[in-house]
């Protein structure tokens, strides 16, 4: 039997915060989840938050006097108040609510960028960005034709930081990255190249949604202007993420979507803008989502970050070591040391689609696909691959488990 | 579920009796699954009375969707072109002989897909095709 115990971090109780991982997916069956890379499972406590919210506080926020219109907005603003904390940021104002990371890193390119980059600036991107950071520069490369450059990956999938350099020598504009990668599960040096931008005077923009859910993020340490995540793949609700912006950047920018609680006042010809953050929170925001937000990054704090880190790297390492024994498996990315909990990979010459399909006869859930990181498939020379990820709940029985649909996959086929 | 990976579907899968490329031929069209990247061609030709009298598929993929590709153009041999504009998504899960969620269904269809637009003489293969 392998030690689960961690100082601090027993992740037989964590389980038991989680309802979902009882259920079994057919009878005797219990679910093996190995895919909150691409969305986590969430807590009682987020779950009740919710619900608590629905059953006694819930009214539309920030314009009622009303006792629920106040409960409401004080609800949704102390989330807010526990995200910023959470990240380190200067002041919860410069936290934006968003739908989710894409939704944030859209925002800055429709308001940000379309104020301050004009044809032929250069935004320096990676080749390892899901989609997410990818398309919204792609549509403002066609609509107003600034360029695009990437930092190269290596073989072993980190980032090749003199290709940076040699970049940083052309006047970029902007420099967007991701902290971790959804696929390879590199963790990129972001201090780093956060610090080099600012020497030739570049904007940075993280995309966090990796690496927020599984280690301290920290953005005053990071000196980033903007980070970008999505609460669901940190054990709260979906439908709602978050834009983090430096002060004067958000205060300079231009409004994202027009319409309520987003102006300061409005008359027919014209409106004055509402201040930070709500002159990019338009309409009626998830007000819900927002409170089971903040009960998420409570119920994170509480079992600490640190911790939650720690048992992912061992869960992780514990994983390449099994993967690496099946013959045939290849998966990607750095060794351990710099990798979060991801593991995808591609296994003889057997179709994702078949083996996530084969694994899931016993309960396990992994993902099959490209992931929303079509280019790095394509240097990589594979259309797609199977990838498990691993979060706090997760255990050393679960990775032998997978490794043993595996050899049943292999079976299948033979 | 359980009988997806049943032994004709296995079977086809390794060895199709049906892949290839007809040249020349009739007609011919290819498509593919975005959520995925597997990849369908289908060759046909065709006598005088629009029958199919010969017909093949090229590819990569899923077991799923190549075993309903090669057991689809076999169903389709002698068939009037008009019979087969005529096929909905049922006749694939006949072939099959399995219960398909939403996301293989995609891969067991895209193969009729990529029939119905070569027949119709599409310019691109939409999903109300197969609906």
């Amino acid at each position: 039997m392998v030690n689960q115990k961690l100082v601090g971090f027993e992740v037989k109780r964590i389980r038991a915060d989680f309802p979902i991982l009882d259920r079994e997916t057919q009878p005797g069956i219990p679910v093996i989840y190995l895919d909150s890379t691409a969305s986590s499972q969430k807590p009682i406590a987020v779950i009740e938050a919710m619900n608590v919210f629905y059953r006694r506080s819930n009214a539309n926020i920030h314009r009622g006097v009303h006792t629920l219109a106040e409960e409401a907005t004080a609800l949704y603003e102390e989330a807010r108040e526990k995200i910023a904390k959470f990240i380190n940021a200067p002041a919860a104002k410069q936290l934006i609510y968003t739908r989710n990371t894409t939704e944030s890193i859209n925002l800055v390119a429709h308001t940000w960028a379309r104020a301050n980059l004009k044809s032929g600036d250069m935004v320096i991107l990676t080749e390892m960005e899901h989609h997410s950071n990818l398309v919204p520069w792609q549509m403002l490369k066609s609509e107003r034709g600034i360029r695009l450059e990437f930092i190269t990956v290596t073989e072993e999938g980190l980032l090749d930081l003199d290709s940076y350099r040699s970049l940083l020598d052309q006047n970029p504009k902007l420099v967007s990255f991701t902290h971790m990668s959804n696929v390879l599960g590199t963790i990129n040096p972001a201090e780093e190249i956060i610090r080099l931008a600012h020497e030739h005077g570049a904007v940075t923009l993280v995309d966090g949604a990796q690496s927020v859910p599984h280690f301290g993020v920290d953005v005053q340490k990071l000196d980033v202007d903007f980070l970008a995540f999505s609460a669901h793949k940190m054990v709260g609700p979906t439908g709602i993420g978050i834009l983090y912006g430096k002060q004067d950047l958000l205060e300079n920018m231009p409004p994202f979507l027009g319409g309520g609680d987003m102006i300061k006042s409005v008359h027919l010809q014209e409106f004055v803008a509402n201040e930070l953050p709500y002159k990019f929170e338009a309409g009626t925001p998830a007000i819900a989502e927002a409170v089971g937000f903040g009960a998420a990054v409570d119920y994170l704090t509480s079992v600490g970050m640190d911790a939650i880190a720690a048992h992912e790297h061992e869960i992780t390492e514990y994983a390449l070591e099994r993967l690496e024994e099946v013959p045939g498996l290849n998966v990607f990315g750095p060794n351990s040391q710099d990798k979060g909990g991801v593991a995808a990979f591609t296994f003889d010459d057997l179709h994702p689609h078949d083996i996530a399909q084969i694994l899931d006869r016993d309960g396990i859930a992994v993902r099959a696909g490209h992931h929303c990181a079509q280019p790095l498939h394509e240097k990589f020379g594979v259309r797609a691959t199977t990838r498990a990820s691993f979060y706090l709940y997760n255990t050393k029985e679960e990775v032998d488990k997978l490794i043993e649909g595996l050899y049943k996959v292999k079976e299948v086929f033979n | 579920m359980d009988d997806l990976y049943r032994e004709q579907i296995i079977e086809r899968y390794k060895e199709p009796h049906y892949r290839g490329h007809l040249d020349p031929n009739d007609i011919q069209f290819e498509d593919d699954n975005p959520l995925c990247g597997d990849h369908i061609e289908i060759t046909l030709r065709v006598d005088k009375d629009d029958k199919v009298v010969e017909a093949a598929f090229d590819g990569h993929g899923c077991a799923i969707s190549q075993s309903s590709a090669d057991l689809l153009v076999e169903s389709i041999h002698g068939k009037a072109l008009d019979e087969i504009k005529s096929m909905n998504k049922d006749a694939v899960l006949d072939l099959l002989g399995i219960e398909l969620g939403h996301v293989r269904l995609k891969c067991a269809l895209l193969s009729l897909k990529v029939l119905k637009a070569g027949v119709y003489g599409l310019g691109e293969a939409n999903d109300d095709l197969v609906a």
